[in-house]
This record gives structure tokens, sequence and C-alpha cells, in this order.
């Protein structure tokens, strides 16, 4: 043993020194020279993960179960490459949103609720408090273990003794102390302490150090290497369940699984992995290293647990010494008293940096997210009435910190004695892993509500505090044992080990499986059906597009106001103080370039830029209360809730036109595909056209060039020979004429640019003429042609020429298709009562139903065998149907095979005139 | 003995030209006016040249050019294509399907002369 006052002595100077570090980090800090900007100090201080429970419950843990210590490191080791995904990501937006707890990170998320905030400030101080109890334990027990070890036995623990002999009392006052230094030296927006961090990293360096001395020591010292320390535990009786995983050696893989799956995101989410790792991060760029710097870390001080734990085992057969503190007994019973010393001073730094860190990350919520927001709640008018609020905010935060150290201490002389290290440290896992939903889901997933959030956390905390914190309470005689046997109120689904009927886990997994259960359920329900806020939708926006966002972009404004600069400056003063204040309005000074000489009104952007400032300093919901009371105009007017909502409505609306156009928009493109075949028919009609008109063409010019050759080249042709060649010639031209006459007619009628000159037109005069000029025609085809046409024919409005050309075309048709030898050709006038019909009918072959449907088309001929090709271009039907239909007639033909055709037409009557007629 | 040949033209006009012209020359004539009478005096007649319109009553040009290139005894038979369809297509066409000339309308009398009796000289 070694002498009371001289390891209280050594004790003090080991803090000493860590004060020593903090100031002078802290100062280098003052001077812009930090100390700890660089990857393997960020790494180090993630290694507050290793706490007594590490450095001397890790042991303990390997003697009972062999490898079942391993899962609480494996688990941070497997999830650590993923910080570049998860971890980068919360420390960008909690420096735009200047973030400083786990509580206020969660309450911004979720619209700056000041409720869910303080839940989650409570759930972390009643799930941690236990923990920062053990590590008091675990520095009051290594303490006496030191002081009064002999022979192989410990004395009891001096747990009877009044708190004001027991040094761990003492170690907790001053830790209390060096939180309040070094955790609340000044209010600062960015809650970043440099000081902390130096001395944090520094006592990993020593219980790294310490606990690879004593390693060393065992092994290579007290035994003759690892291979001799493992052949001499073959003796022992159940050597073989070190290194098997089973029920019978006490842990199994499922066991494994979840214990992994917990100190994953207990390595996250504790509140002081979470303040270490995000809230004095200095430098994004330092996870790149810490994502293997810190397994690696884990990796080494884990090295030595087992052959320790074996040759503890070897040592002290008979459970007479405690497992968890075979690091000291081990140096100690063989007489090294400097060496346990040391390993003791390891342990110290392993619990004093827990205690730090944890008490510091506790303080800033319970001050942010549970203080604040009642004081400014209750006494709001009292408080706006103090001008410097900053010593009421560090006496909030260094009372906090005096609180929770001292109701850890009670805890740890009350309840902490019942319990080995390890399992109140995997009770707080388990509380801190309660906030994973809540916040993986509020980075990765916008659906994430207020209301989902609540229901999960209270959720997931009530089961485990039921499944936890309960049945080891009433193993302590604190609850009656009842609820275990026979569950709350008698009801057998509410025993806490055996949760819904949910047997064979251990309390751990099964409490982790149903909490988690609850919590993520209920949280992705409530979310899906619940509303978000409008602050909710650009706060759950801005945390899940945060890593492709720049600095600018970072504030959201939702809410107009305006305010003066010297308002916003007391403000902030009361708040942060007047030099802090000052620092930062340069700043914004500077980088914004403005002159507050000239611009007294600020702009919106500024406002929100102290309520970052006051964010940092009381947390995101009370920072709004707070700047809402300054700034002129109702945050959230109706008025403006309105532009907002509208804006909103505006966005649905504009996205709903966007998707009608988008279908708008395909209908188009079938539509212009459609054209665009058509357009491609047409194309292949039209040189269709064109190379039947060619055709039609060069059919008469070549008799008309033929014959004018054969002229030319033979002069002494007999003359009746040269006047029919002559005649050729001619007749051949006028066809020609005709066809160019024709297609430029139905050019015409088809471009709809055929203009009629409008006389009244005497029909049954225009039939007659039209027989006349047919009369030749009929005469050369032994045609008899008729009229049938009544007294009285009223006058039609209609174009002379063009109505005489559409007789002609069907006078002449008639006759060249009527019967051979015998032909007939009536042309008939009806008088109707709106318009007058026109019936011209041979007795020719006639023409059957399918080609009735093609002869109104251009260059559709019939032809018969027996008669050859028809005369004529094969134009005329569809000119006289075009100039029948610029008429506003119809033309149409009523025809069977050897019954001859009729075609017949209608021309509207005047009824105007007919009108005038009647009135006169 | 004078070589014979067939004029197929459903055009009146254009079947007295070449008659003219074919008579001047010293050639044995025949006419037919629709694709399939030509089928059938190609077989009787058995001319030494076709003057082949294409478009034609019942059978076009083309289908008769055909049969006569696919038919073994009527091998020796010299077509000329004389038609009004002057597209490239249309005259690729014709040679494609085995016709010696083609000729476009309106044609040269004497260019056409010439050809026949080139044709049928050799």
């Amino acid at each position: 043993m070694l002498p009371n006052w001289l390891v209280f002595i050594i004790s003090l100077l080991y803090l000493g020194i860590l004060f020593a570090i903090a100031y002078y980090a802290d100062w280098r800090a003052d001077n812009d020279k930090s100390i700890i900007n660089n990857p393997y100090i960020y790494a180090l201080s993630l290694a507050v993960y290793c706490t007594a429970w590490t450095f001397y419950g890790s042991v303990g843990r390997a003697a009972s179960t062999g490898w079942g210590f391993l899962p609480v490191y494996i688990g941070p080791t497997i999830i650590a490459p993923l910080w570049l995904l998860v971890i980068r990501k919360i420390i960008r937006i909690s420096k735009q949103q200047h973030i400083t707890s786990i509580a206020d990170f969660i309450s911004s998320r979720y619209g700056k609720s000041t409720f869910l905030g303080g839940l989650v400030a409570i759930i972390a101080v009643v799930g941690i408090i236990p923990y920062i109890s053990l590590q008091l334990k675990a520095i009051s027990s290594s303490y006496s273990i030191l002081t009064t070890f002999m022979n192989n036995s410990v004395a009891t623990a001096n747990s009877s003794n009044s708190f004001f002999e027991d040094t761990a009392f003492y170690i907790s006052i001053l830790l209390a102390t060096f939180a309040i230094l070094f955790g609340t030296r000044h209010l600062d927006a960015s809650e970043r302490h440099e000081g902390l961090v130096a001395a944090i990293a520094f006592e990993s360096i020593i219980k790294l150090v310490a606990f690879l001395f004593v390693g060393l020591f065992v092994t290579y010292f007290l035994y003759g290497g690892l291979g001799d320390i493992f052949s001499q535990a073959r003796r022992l009786p159940d050597f073989e369940r070190f290194f098997t995983i089973n029920q019978a050696s006490g842990v199994n893989w499922d066991e494994w699984v979840w214990i992994t799956l917990l100190s994953l995101l207990a390595v996250m989410f504790l509140p002081r992995q979470f303040h270490m790792a995000v809230v004095e991060n200095t430098n994004e760029k330092h996870i790149e290293k810490a994502i293997w710097l810190f397994p690696l870390y884990l990796f080494l001080i884990n090295l030595f647990v087992l052959p320790i734990a074996v040759a503890g085992l070897l040592h002290f057969p008979g459970n007479t010494v405690d497992a968890d503190t075979f690091v000291l007994a081990l140096p100690l019973t063989e007489g090294h008293r400097w060496i346990a010393l040391f390993v003791f001073i390891g342990g110290l730094s392993a619990a004093t940096s827990m205690v730090i860190v944890a008490t510091i990350s506790l303080s800033i919520m319970v001050s942010n997210n549970i203080v604040m927001p009642i004081l400014l709640r209750v006494k709001s008018m009292h408080i706006s009435r103090i001008n410097d609020l900053t010593w009421i905010l560090l006496m909030i935060r260094r009372g906090s910190i005096i609180v929770l150290v001292l109701w850890a201490y009670f805890y740890f002389r009350v309840i902490a004695e019942y319990y080995t290290l390890v399992s109140i440290g995997l009770i707080s896992f388990t509380a801190a892993a309660q906030f994973a939903p809540a916040i993986i889901g509020g980075i990765f997933w916008r659906g994430g509500t207020r209301n989902g959030a609540l229901a999960g956390l209270i959720a997931g905390s009530l089961v485990w505090a039921f499944t936890l914190p309960t049945p080891f309470a009433a193993e302590a005689g604190l609850l009656p044992d009842s609820i275990l046997t026979e569950g709350l109120f008698g009801i057998s689904l509410l025993r806490p080990y055996q949760f819904l009927g949910l047997e064979g886990m251990d309390p751990i997994s099964s409490s982790l499986f149903w909490s988690l259960l609850f919590n993520i359920g209920l949280y992705v329900i409530v979310s899906f059906s619940s509303r978000a806020s409008v602050l909710e939708h650009s706060q759950a926006a801005m945390f899940v597009k945060a890593p492709w966002h720049s600095a600018n972009d970072g504030r959201y404004q939702l809410w107009r106001g305006t305010s003066s600069i010297e308002v916003l400056e007391s403000l902030l003063t009361r708040f942060i103080g007047e030099q802090s204040t000052k620092k930062a309005f340069f700043q914004y000074a500077q980088d914004h370039k403005t002159d507050w000489e000239k611009h007294n009104e600020v702009d919106q952007d500024f406002i929100s830029y102290t309520e970052q400032l006051l964010t940092g300093a009381i947390g995101a919901a009370s920072a709004r209360v707070v700047i809402a009371s300054v700034v002129k105009e109702e945050p959230f007017s109706v008025e403006e809730m309105m532009n907002i909502l509208n804006e909103t409505q505006q966005a649905i609306s504009q996205k709903k036109v966007l998707e009608k156009k988008s279908q708008e928009l395909e209908k188009a493109t079938a539509d212009l595909m459609k054209a665009n075949t058509r357009l491609r028919e047409l194309d292949r009609l039209k040189d269709d056209f064109v190379a039947t008109v060619t055709h039609e063409l060069r059919t008469p010019l070549t008799s008309v060039r033929a014959f004018a050759e054969i002229l030319h080249d033979n002069p002494d042709l007999r003359s009746d020979q040269k006047h029919n060649f002559l005649n050729i010639i001619i007749k051949e031209s006028e066809r020609l004429t005709r066809l160019i006459n024709q297609v430029l007619d139905l050019q015409k009628v088809e471009s709809k640019t055929m203009e009629l000159e409008l006389t009244d037109v005497q029909m049954d005069k225009v039939v007659t003429e039209a027989f006349e000029a047919c009369s030749q025609l009929a005469e050369e085809r032994k045609v008899i042609c008729k009229t049938d046409l009544p007294l009285h024919v009223p006058r039609v409005p209609a174009d002379r020429d063009r109505l005489m050309q559409v007789m002609l075309n069907l006078i002449s048709n008639g006759i060249k298709f009527s019967k051979v030898g015998a032909g007939k050709v009536v042309v008939k006038i009806k008088v109707k009562k709106e318009h007058l019909q026109i019936d011209v009918t041979d007795n020719g072959i006639g023409i059957n139903k399918k080609d009735q449907q093609v002869i109104f088309e251009k260059f559709r001929q019939i032809n018969d065998p027996d008669l050859g090709k028809p005369a004529g271009s094969g134009l005329g039907l569809t000119i006289t149907q075009k100039i029948i239909e610029f008429h506003q007639g119809t033309l149409w033909v009523k025809s069977a095979p050897e019954k001859g055709s009729t075609f017949s037409f209608t021309l509207p009557i005047n009824r105007q005139e007919d009108k005038t007629v009647a009135s006169n | 003995m004078s070589k014979k040949i067939l004029i197929v033209d459903d055009e009146p006009s254009i079947v007295i030209s070449l008659e003219f012209l074919m008579e001047q020359k010293g050639f044995a004539l025949k006419v037919a006016r629709t694709g399939e009478e030509a089928m059938q005096i190609i077989h009787e007649f058995m001319p030494d040249l076709v003057l082949l319109d294409v478009m034609l009553p019942n059978k076009n040009g083309f289908e008769i050019c055909q049969y006569v290139r696919s038919t073994p005894e009527l091998a020796a038979m010299k077509i000329i294509l004389l038609t009004a369809k002057g597209r490239k297509q249309d005259i690729e066409k014709g040679l494609a399907i085995g016709a010696d000339a083609y000729i476009t309308k309106p044609f040269s009398t004497k260019n056409l002369v010439e050809t026949v009796q080139n044709m049928l000289e050799k």
C-alpha cells in the first residue's frame, strides 16, 4: 500500500498539470496560435470514449466472459468510416447554425422546438449521470485499493465514511472546478474550448501509455511473454470459454451484435462524444485522419486486456480480488508500488476526462435548453430589464456543472455501489442511442417532423427507463421486487426483463431492441401523419441539404423584421459580453463591407447573424424568443404567414402548372409526330403529283416533237400525210394547253385562292350553252343529248364561267362514257326549296362502288381494256368538285355497272333575292 | 428478211409517229395497245425488238420486260423502254430488269431510229 497523503498529492499534482495544459492552450488560442488544430489532437480528444470502464472494466469483463469485452470497441471501429458521411454533415450543419449541443441540434432541426430541446437535455442528464457517478466510483475504489491493498486482499470500500473524508468527493469538487474554469471561462458563440481539448488529448495519451505500460509489465515482467501466459492459462478450469462465444461463456453472438450496434450509435451520440467530435471540431478535414486514428487507439488500448485478465485469474484464484481491479492489484501484489501509482494516474485520467467533458456538455444543455427557456418564459419581464446577462448565463452554466457533479457524487454514494462498471456504462449507451433516429432521420430525411421526433424520443426513453434503470433499482431494493417477477401492476407483459413477453435476450440487447423499435416506429409513423410548420420545413431542408450548401445561404430568412444596430448590440452585449459583441459586429462589417455609421437600420441578414450568435450562447429556441422580442414587426405576423403560405401555394401551383405543361408537351410531341407523318405523306403525294403531271405533259409533247421532227426531216411527204401529222400536232398542243390550264385551276382550288366572279346566273341557259359546245363531240360519238328543264329556274349567285366549265366537264364525260353506238346523255335541273339540283345522266357502262370513291381524286382514271385509255388528264372531276364546293354546293355520283351513271350537284339559291322578290 | 419490231403504246398519236419512223426504215411492224395484247403478239410475231411503253392498261411495261427476260425462248429479243416516266429511279429500275435501252419521252426521232438500227445490226 501507498500512504494516503502521497496518493492524494500525486493526484493533485496530476490535476495541476491538467490545469496548466488547459491554461496554456487557452492562452495560445487567445493569441491565435492554436495547438489543437490538427487531426491527431482531434483523434486523441475523441478517445474520451475510453473511460474508467475501459481502463478497469474491460479486464473485469474479459476475466468473466473472454472476448465479451470487445464489441464495445468493434462498433466504433465499424462506424468510423461512415463519419465522413454522418459526422461531417453534422459538423457542417452545426457550424452553420451555431449549434453547441446534441439537444440544440435536435431542437434546431425540428423547428427550433424548445420542448424537444428540453426533452433531449433531460434524457441526456438522466442517462448520463449514472455514468459520471461510475467514474467517481472508479476513482474512489482505485484510490482505496492503492492505499489499503495488503496481502492479496482489499479493505471493504469506504463508502461508509462521511463524504468529507472521501477522496472521491474532493476529486469531484476539483473536476467541477476544472470544468467551470475551462468549460465556462467565457461565453462564446461557438462554444469551443481549446484548453479543454488539449487537456483531454493529454489525458488520452496518459491513459493509453499507462495501460500499455502495465500490460507490458504483466506480460513480459511477471510472465515470460504472451505464450507463457496463455500456456499457463491452460491450467485454469474454464480456460476454453475465454476464446469461445456461446451461451455457456455468458456472451453469445446475439449479444455481440446488439452491443456492437449499441456502441456504434453511442460513439456518435453520447453527449461528450458529440461535444468533442462536433462542437470542438476545428476543421472538418480532421475527420479524414480520425477515422483510422481513433480505431487504432481503441486497438492499442485493448491489446493487453486479455493477458492482464488471464494473469489476474492465475494470480488471484478463487475470486479473492475483484477482476475490475486487476490492473492495480497485479503490480501491487508484486510490490511494484510506483507502477501501481502510474496505473492509478492512468485510471484517474480516463475517469476525469469523461467527467469533465460529460459535465460540460450536459451543462450546456441544461442551461440552454432547460433553464434559459424557463427563465425567458416565466420571468421574461424581469430578464429584459437586466443589462448584463452574461454573468447570469455563466452562473447558470457554472451552477449546473456543480449540481451535475454533486448529483453524480450523490448517485455514486447511494446506488452505484451495486453495479459493475460495464453494466452502468451500457445503460447510458442505450439512453444515448435514443437520439440516433431523430438525428440520423433529421439529416437524411426531410419528412421527419417535430411531432415524430417527440413521439419517438418519449417512447424510446420510456421503454429504456422501464427496461434498464427500473429493474436495476428494484434489484438494489429501491423498488419492490414484484416488478421483476410479476411485472408492473402485476401485468406479466410488463416485466422489465421480459418486456412484452420477449425472453431469452440479455437485458441490454432486449432494452435496445424494444426502445429503438418504439423510437424509430413512432418517429416514422408520426412524421408521416403530422404536418411540419413553416420553420420546420425550412430547417429540415437546410439540414438535409447541408453538405452542398455554401456558408452564405446558410441563413434561412423566414421572417422579416427591422431593428436598429444599437438595439441588437445592447441585446447581444447582455448575453455574450461587450468584447465578444464588438468583435462579432466588427467581423460582420468587414465581411459585408458595411458601414454602421451610415446604416443604422439593419437588414434581415444581420438580424439572422445576431440570432446565430445568440444561438451559440443560449440555444436556438431561446435565441429565437429573445430576437423576436426586440425586432419590430412580429416575426410571424398573419400577413407574413400568409405570404409564406402563398409562396408555398404558388410553388405547389407552379408545380401543377409544370406537370400540366409537361403533359401538354407530350401531347404536342405526339401531335407533331402525327403532323410529321402527315407531312411526309403529303410530300410523297406532292412528289407523285409532280411525277404524274410531268408524265401527262410529256405524252402530248412527245407527239408534238416526233411529228415536228418527221415533218422537218421529210420535206417530200405526201400532202395528205402532212395535213394529218399537222392536225395531230395541233390537237396535242391543245391538249397540252388544256392540261396546263387544269393544273393551274387545281392549284387555285387547292390553295383556295380561286376567286369567283359572282353574278346572277340562269342555270338553264348555262346548260343549253354547254350542250351547244359539246355538240361536235356528241356528233362524232353519235350520242343523243337531251335536256329536261323546268319552266322557271331561279337565278343563282355564281361564277358563270366556272359553272360552264363544270357543265362542259360533266357533259363531255357523259358523252365519252355513254354506250357505244347508242349513247344518250340527259341533263335535268330540279328546283328545290333552297337549292337547284343538276343531274347529268349517261347510259354508259357505269362505275362500280369501289371506283366511285376514287374518281374525284387527282389523275384517277378508270381504264377500260376495251375502250383503251380515256381521253383527258384525270383532273377534270377533281376541279369540278372543288368548284362546286366553292359555291357551297355538293357533287356526288350514283351509278352501278352497266346501268349508267348520274353525276349530280347542288347550288344554293340566293334566298335574300327571293325575299326581295317576294316583298315586291 | 427484214427485222421485226413490235410497238407497244396506248397513245394513238405516238403509235402513228413510231409506225411512220419504223416503216420508213423498212422494218416489219406490229402494234399492241394494251399489256395483254403485247404479251400475245410477242409470242405470235416473235419480234426482234420491242418498243415498249411503261404506263399501259392491264399490264405495265416493266412486267412485260420482266416476263420476256425470264422466258428462255425470248432471250434474243431486244427491248427498248420508251416512256414518259423520266425519274432517275424509273430509269434505274428499267435497266435493272433487263431493258436494252431506256428512252424518255419526248424523244429525238433521229436518236431513236439510230438506237434501233444499231441494236438490230449487231
